[in-house]
């Protein structure tokens, strides 16, 4: 979906980003991971051509994007960012309305489009559709912001750290939120945050940037069982942090014993090692019997494969 | 509880406080300032001729008893609506008052001034007199202050000054104030009137336009490029502190060499003096505040929804007409408002180097000692200004409205 090739940016002696190159593919969740000035958002910028680049290319849906007018080439793409940037002067509706009516499109279709995104976001359009944005508490402002970057139904959607100002319940919701649409409608999200348990939470590719370069670049798995450097090692909190996210992020399934058999309540294959290990601490067991989705048995699972 | 603990000001040792205190201090302190006035100045003087000044003759000497005591009781029912626990229909029954008040006093010095001239010479001038100005002033105070209270709404607040201003317009139309020096000041020059306020309000759009055409364009490339700032800011400061007399002499040498220099310029009325260089001189002193607001609104845009107008693709000329200008709008407006009633203001000066309007009756009012025609001059002018403040302030609370 996106090609970065040897893109490198320049501000004065400084090189924010240094000839960095990433291939996002597809339908992916790519989270662009690193401290305040590693470039992450310097380089999120430069796929909408919010920021110029000084060398190198960059692809989206193979087509160049210094060969398409800036404004065109934002139409098409979603843009969601951490203040929200919501237009006070304009009404919910309206700002959701921003990119359809630059688009052109007839105002019943704008109108329906509306609709389905507030209800996309669970605020009830005839409550919300008038209101202004001061009206809204910030959670509910940042929906709109996320609905107003999906309203012309873009492939490509770009968000820099759009959680970053709301408090931790309201970040895990919307979290949950953006991660239940992009898996339903399976876009190509680009998300930049400094938080690693949202990237961990939330992505399929992580790149871990520092000083404008990658320094990793991979599935968030790997990413904790093997650090390329001391730094990533350092960013994603040491080992023990890294245990607990790595038992969040393996499914039973993988340590399954097929066909064994096991007493009491059983796990879904679904379920992660860490849920695994917090059923047996409660249940002062070391061995619980693993269903799939529809409850047939598929075997057992134990302490020992949890931390195998 | 009783009243007074419920008051703002139950905090005060007991020991200092006789009676209940007020829940408005505004009224109680324009109050006294009125008593005051009533028993030390006249409410209208009386003068054997034009140019002399004249005898104080207090209000209750000046005006009949029925109105005389309906002032007063005014005064106290609206003294007493400042020891009411407030609540919204107080406030509007204290403005309601307060206005009935303010056309009571203009009506009361037109009776004292036909009562004192019909007992005098036909020579005799009946002026205005001090504790008049201070009871009218107090009322208004009064009437704005509790209009401000009630929190009433642009609909209002026009209906309001709109029957103050008819009730007026219903006496003078009525003769009530004939008998005034003022109004005879007026009746001998009604036409000269006529045309000076209309010369007034033309000096004042002449300039305020074309500084808004000016100046608007200047604050949106400032407001672009910051390195403008500096330098831009710097000449119309420099504009600012130069005396509008001053500029009015600084401007009549060029002119006039340039009148002369080409006759038709001349012959469309520029020179040195009369309107030409008033205009410019208005139109530079405009500049500032114009040009100030224009970047203060512009520079004042959140720049969170300025980057979201880019990322979402409006172009530049979609970012400004939608998003920033909107938002900008509240300060343009204020800032129109600031020039516009201080161009009223300098075009009354404007008079003595020959471009008409309101102040040529402020100079000759000054050239002939005559009070009252100089007040010819200046209540007009003062009444320009209040209303442009008004009606501006109004636009700019609407916009703020639109781009909260």
């Amino acid at each position: 979906m996106i090609e970065i090739e040897g893109v490198s940016k320049i501000y004065g002696d400084r090189r924010v980003v240094d000839d960095l190159s990433l291939s996002i593919p597809e339908g992916s969740f790519c989270v662009f991971l690193g401290p305040s000035g590693c470039g992450k958002s310097t380089t999120l910028r430069m796929i909408n051509r919010l920021v110029p680049f000084d060398s190198g290319t960059i692809r989206v849906g193979g087509d160049d994007i210094r060969q398409i007018r800036p404004e065109a080439l934002r139409r098409r793409i979603g843009y969601a960012i951490q203040s929200t940037g919501l237009f006070p002067h304009w009404r919910i509706q309206d700002n959701i309305a921003t990119v359809p009516r630059l688009l052109g499109w007839p105002s019943q279709r704008v109108r329906d489009r509306v609709t389905e995104l507030l209800e996309l976001f669970r605020l009830d359009p005839e409550t919300y559709r008038l209101k202004f944005p001061q009206q809204l508490s910030g959670g509910e402002q940042q929906r709109v912001g996320v609905a107003r970057a999906l309203a012309a139904d873009p492939d490509l959607l770009l968000m820099d750290e759009p959680f970053a100002a709301v408090d931790p319940i309201t970040r895990a919701a919307l979290q949950g939120e953006i991660l239940r649409i992009q898996r339903d409608t399976k876009k190509t999200v680009v998300f930049v945050t400094h938080d690693i348990e949202e990237a961990l939470r939330l992505a399929t590719d992580i790149a871990v940037l520092d000083h404008g370069r990658v320094v990793q670049w991979g599935k968030p798995v790997e990413l904790l069982e093997h650090p390329a450097n001391e730094f990533v090692t350092r960013f994603v909190g040491g080992v023990d942090a890294s245990a607990f996210s790595l038992l969040s992020l393996r499914k039973v399934a993988e340590r399954l014993q097929p066909g064994a058999a096991a007493e009491g309540e059983p796990l879904s294959a679904d379920a992660s090692l860490r849920d695994a290990l917090a059923a047996m601490t409660a249940r002062h067991v070391d061995r619980l019997p693993v269903v799939d989705a529809a409850g047939q048995p598929l075997g057992a699972v134990t302490l020992a494969d949890l931390v195998r | 509880m009783t009243a007074a603990a419920d008051s703002p000001f139950s905090k005060a040792p007991d020991a200092f406080s006789f009676g209940p205190r007020p829940y408005n201090l505004v009224i109680p302190v324009l109050f006294a300032v009125s008593v005051a006035a009533v028993l030390a100045t006249g409410f209208v003087a009386i003068a054997p001729n034009r140019l002399v000044s004249g005898r104080p003759i207090g209000l209750f000497t000046a005006a009949s008893l029925p109105l005389a005591a309906t002032i007063a009781g005014l005064g106290v029912m609206l003294l007493a609506t400042a020891f009411v626990p407030p609540r919204p229909s107080l406030h509007r029954v204290t403005a309601i008052i307060a206005g009935a008040l303010v056309l009571l006093l203009l009506a009361t010095s037109g009776e004292a001034a036909t009562t004192m001239a019909s007992s005098a010479t036909g020579l005799a001038r009946v002026s205005l007199g001090a504790s008049f100005w201070i009871l009218t002033g107090a009322a208004a105070l009064a009437a704005v202050d509790a209009v401000q209270r009630a929190a009433a709404g642009p609909g209002e607040q026009i209906a309001a000054i709109a029957i103050i201003a008819a009730g007026f317009a219903a006496m003078a139309h009525a003769g009530v104030f004939d008998a005034l020096s003022l109004a005879r000041e007026y009746q001998a020059r009604q036409t000269l009137f006529a045309t000076a306020l209309l010369r007034h309000i033309v000096l004042v759009v002449a300039a305020v336009a074309p500084a808004v055409l000016i100046g608007f364009p200047l604050g949106v490339a400032a407001a672009r490029r910051p390195g403008w700032q500096g330098p831009v800011f710097a000449v119309l400061n420099l504009l600012q502190t130069v005396p509008s007399i001053a500029l009015f002499g600084l401007l009549l040498v060029p002119l006039s060499a340039l009148a002369t220099a080409i006759p038709t310029l001349g012959a469309l009325g520029i020179g040195g003096v009369g309107a030409a260089p008033a205009i410019i001189a208005l139109i530079l002193y405009a500049l500032l505040p114009i040009v100030r607001n224009t970047v203060a609104g512009l520079t004042g845009v959140d720049a969170a929804a300025f980057d979201a107008a880019r990322g979402m693709g409006m172009t530049p000329r979609q970012r400004f007409w939608q998003v920033e200008l909107p938002l900008a709008l509240p300060l343009l407006l204020a800032g129109l408002r600031i020039v516009t009633v201080q161009a009223i203001g300098l075009a009354v000066v404007a008079a003595l180097i020959g471009a008409g309007g309101l102040g040529s009756f402020v100079f000759q009012g000054l050239g002939q000692y005559a009070a009252d025609l100089v007040l010819l001059g200046a209540l007009p002018a003062i009444g320009l200004a209040l209303l442009a403040n008004f009606l501006l302030q109004i636009a700019a609370g609407l916009a703020a409205r639109q781009s909260r």
